[in-house]
């Protein structure tokens, strides 16, 4: 069982993180398990990072357990526009994260665990790892009907998906990481995965769709510290070790140095979004103004999250053009974000004729606009 | 350095003139030109085809997703050269020599395919040539750890850093000598290296790094200055900088700031400010914060300005007003849509709340409580943003006294707010009391409004503050 965090077990784990070179002459020689306090996912996910950066792996592998809060991460070379309804995102508050492993795009919550194996580029196997979580399925609740796909899925009833596994090789360290889903909300999982983005074009990965269950819809005796346990558990036999947790606190500089930078970089705008692939977006919207309905095309073609080249097609004199040129002037080399173009074009409207009609009109065609953002 | 070494080859080069000729000058540059133009006597870099090695699980083919790296670029070993995905895997694949990078062979989105060559990378053809295999390597560090290098079957420590320096100055690290742990070689060992053959301390690039100067005669002692005569005079070394400027493009908040307050420049603005005793209000506020709070509300200082404010404006609705482009109109606006400048993580907004004639102070509260939140999140919409019709900015919050507002068009005054400090002051009866005073700096557009009007306008807009019952008189 999980235990307590004690200062000798963070001591204990500062030697075996700090020590590379010197080779582990720790106790639990061959195989570490830790788990985070934090559910915060872009501490959550520095701690991998800063495992992958500065561990020695030659001759230990390490097993990190990590839950969150409500969180959607998209993987390395996604597109978050096409992956998920960043608006809902926004309203409810959900955190959006860029993991540095590949793979699809995932909703995490505290109904959800997350496990990263962590081991050198050689010994880097994700099926093995991923058939240790179905025998601890297994071992815990036996009647369950799990099984791993070859496309390193683990599917409940041979249909729903309830793990996604995605992965990060380095020069010398590798980890392979997946999500099980416990008690996770599926109603918000599958609103905020739902993309209502049209007209986009993107070389980004795109994900898979597919049904999901929890695990408690199956065995509802099952809960979030009994898969820990059990996984843990399975990790221990495997490795010959004991099935001791260590706590890691994904804040503390002293353990973990370098980690503070580490977490703001996952968090930085320039991470999250301006490491889209270079996308266009290309659509119509209909504008109800008084009655009528118009029609407005707008092209946008965005590199590193920000807008590369703007195209903006209205009724002809609908607007006065020199303001339209310069709504486009401005959005050109600014972020694909509604907060920037609300500012941009706000600004602009200082600086035109005071003409109710004119605002009004204003106002629509940017509200439409950031409704693509 | 490659480059002009092979401009002087092909001077020498008789027989291969013609190809020198046709091709132009940056033909030069790619890889397979030079190898036409080595003399024996120089050694230009050899081209070594860097192949993408096994990612295991038997893959077979990437796609390309990432270059960090350009043609030009010049790498050490284990930099990151790109980023490829295979199966939901992301793979970093970094340099396995020092060089410059000469040729990409796929572009973005590209399949790849292990064992094929990825890059091709100019090494110094005096280090040799590493073998096909994975070099020696220690597992990953931090930046402090050191590295092993191999050259020429002889280990040299140095840190990556350090190889960088030495390699930007063309030094073999097996010629200097290491005077780190275990003949490690260090940044000193190398600058020394430079230092002993051109005679003078080179800066280590591109870190800045300044040199302090030697000490001047001033600060010896009296005693010593007789002996310092006798010391030859130290050679004065210049004081070296070598941080580089960043240029980089206008973009967002600060693209709007530059387009509003350029308009404002057009604004003959003119400055009047008082000093207000909040003293009363202050206590005001004490007391009502635990109602407010009981209701949901944070109540601060502002929603007490902005109402006297809108008080004030109702008197001299002048200051809420607009002059028209040819300056031929004055419109004088019903609505009180007093903005609030907020500083936000990404910079200045300023959201304004609606008809403040019709709002308690309650109200008012409330409203800026919500725009608060929303501009912190960076959700603010259109209709928050526009439609003002005269400013607060309350800068207080930050610091400061008195400050020089600029007017946001198309309105035509605004009042800033300095912080609220504990003063002595006399009161009736010529005893000196603790008051809370705050400095207010009302700036507004001489085309209409003249001195006058903001004077009195400010002084009804202290009075209200200065004795908030009076406010109850006058509240709609």
């Amino acid at each position: 069982m999980v235990l307590q965090s004690s200062l000798k077990n963070c001591l204990q784990l500062s030697c075996i993180l700090r020590t590379p070179k010197a080779g582990f002459r720790s106790t639990t020689s061959g195989g570490l398990i830790i788990q985070s306090v934090s559910h915060d996912i872009y501490q959550n996910l520095a701690v991998e990072d800063w495992i992958h950066d500065h561990m020695n792996l030659e001759n230990r592998q390490v097993l990190f357990l990590w839950r969150n809060s409500p969180a959607v991460v998209i993987g390395r070379h996604q597109n978050p526009w096409q992956e998920c309804n960043l608006r809902l995102l926004r309203q409810k508050n959900i955190k959006l994260a860029r993991r540095r492993s590949g793979g699809g795009t995932v909703y995490h919550d505290l109904g959800n665990i997350n496990l990263t194996f962590f081991t050198n580029r050689k010994k880097y196997e994700r099926m093995e790892n991923l058939k240790l979580v179905v025998r601890a399925l297994k071992a815990l609740s036996p009647q369950l009907d799990v099984h791993v796909t070859d496309r390193y899925d683990i599917l409940l009833d041979k249909q729903y998906k309830i793990s996604g596994t995605a992965a990060k090789l380095g020069r010398t360290t590798a980890y392979h990481h997946c999500t099980l889903l416990c008690n996770a909300d599926k109603f918000v999982l599958s609103s905020v995965l739902k993309s209502p983005y049209k007209g986009l074009k993107s070389n980004a990965t795109p994900s898979v769709p597919a049904s999901v269950k929890n695990l408690f819809e199956e065995d509802p005796t099952l809960t979030c510290e009994m898969l820990l346990d059990a996984i843990a558990e399975e990790y221990a036999t495997r490795h010959q070790i004991d099935h001791h947790v260590t706590l890691i606190n994904p804040a503390d500089e002293a353990v973990l140095p370098g980690i503070n930078n580490k977490t703001k970089e996952l968090q930085t705008w320039e991470w999250v979004y301006g490491k889209t692939p270079k996308f266009s977006v290309s659509t119509c919207f209909n504008m109800v103004y008084k009655e009528s309905v118009l029609d407005a095309k707008v092209h946008l073609d965005v590199k590193h999250g920000r807008v590369e080249v703007c195209n903006i097609d209205l009724p002809d004199q609908w607007l006065p053009p020199a303001l339209c040129s310069e709504l486009v002037k401005s959005l050109t080399g600014s972020k694909f974000c509604p907060s920037e173009t609300t500012t941009l074009a706000t600004a602009l409207l200082r600086v035109c004729p005071q003409d109710e009609e004119l605002h009004s009109r204003w106002s629509l065609l940017c509200e439409n606009m950031i409704t693509l953002m | 350095v490659c480059f002009h070494r092979v401009r002087s080859c092909s001077s020498i080069r008789f027989i291969k003139s013609k190809y020198v000729c046709v091709f132009d000058k940056s033909a030069l540059k790619f890889s397979h030109q030079q190898r036409l133009f080595r003399t024996s006597a120089v050694s230009c870099g050899q081209i070594v085809q860097f192949k993408l090695s096994d990612i295991g699980e038997g893959i077979t083919e990437v796609t390309v997703k990432e270059w960090y790296i350009k043609e030009g670029d010049s790498v050490s070993q284990f930099d990151s050269i790109c980023e490829v995905q295979s199966d939901k895997a992301s793979v970093t694949i970094t340099s396995r020599y020092d060089g410059i990078i000469r040729k990409l062979h796929y572009n973005l989105d590209e399949i790849a395919f292990v064992g094929k060559p990825l890059v091709d990378i100019e090494i110094d053809a005096s280090k040799g040539v590493a073998p096909e295999e994975d070099v020696v390597e220690t597992p990953p560090m931090s930046h402090e750890e050191h590295t092993h290098q191999e050259i020429k079957g002889h280990k040299t420590l140095a840190t990556p850093a350090v190889r960088r320096l030495a390699m930007e100055n063309n030094i073999k690290l097996s010629e200097v000598v290491g005077t780190g742990k275990d003949n490690r070689i260090l940044k000193e060992d190398i600058l020394n290296y430079l230092a002993k053959q051109t005679g003078a301390i080179l800066p280590p690039s591109p870190k800045a790094e300044i040199i302090p100067p030697l000490p001047k005669s001033e600060t010896m002692p009296v005693a010593l200055k007789d002996k310092a005569r006798k010391i030859p005079v130290p050679v004065s070394r210049p004081i070296v900088f070598s941080g580089k400027d960043k240029t980089e493009p206008i973009t967002g908040f600060q693209k709007a700031m530059v387009k509003t307050m350029s308009a404002a420049l057009k604004i003959p603005h003119f400055g009047y400010c008082d000093e207000i005793d909040l003293t009363q209000l202050v206590q005001l506020r004490e007391e009502l914060k635990p109602v407010a709070q009981i209701r949901g509300v944070n109540l601060s200082f502002m929603p007490f300005f902005i109402k006297a404010a809108s008080l004030g404006l109702l008197q001299y609705p002048i200051l809420n007003a607009s002059l028209d482009e040819s300056c031929q109109n004055v419109t004088y606006k019903a609505s009180h849509n007093i903005g609030v400048a907020m500083d936000t993580e990404q910079g200045l907004i300023v959201p304004n709340v609606k008809n403040v004639q019709v709002c308690s102070v309650f109200e008012i509260a409330s409203e800026l409580n919500r725009l608060q939140s929303l501009g912190s999140a960076g959700q603010l919409g259109t209709n928050d943003l526009t439609g003002g019709t005269f400013t607060l900015s309350n800068i207080g919050t930050i610091g400061g006294t008195y400050t020089k507002p600029v007017i946001l068009p198309p309105e035509v005054a605004i009042g800033a707010l300095g912080k609220i400090q504990v003063l002595p002051r006399f009161n009736e009866k010529g005893e000196v009391f603790k008051a809370h005073i705050m400095n207010v700096s009302w700036s507004a557009d001489h085309r209409i409004i003249d001195g006058a009007t903001m004077a009195r306008f400010s002084n009804l807009w202290k009075s209200y503050l200065e004795n908030p019952a009076s406010m109850l008189l006058d509240l709609k």
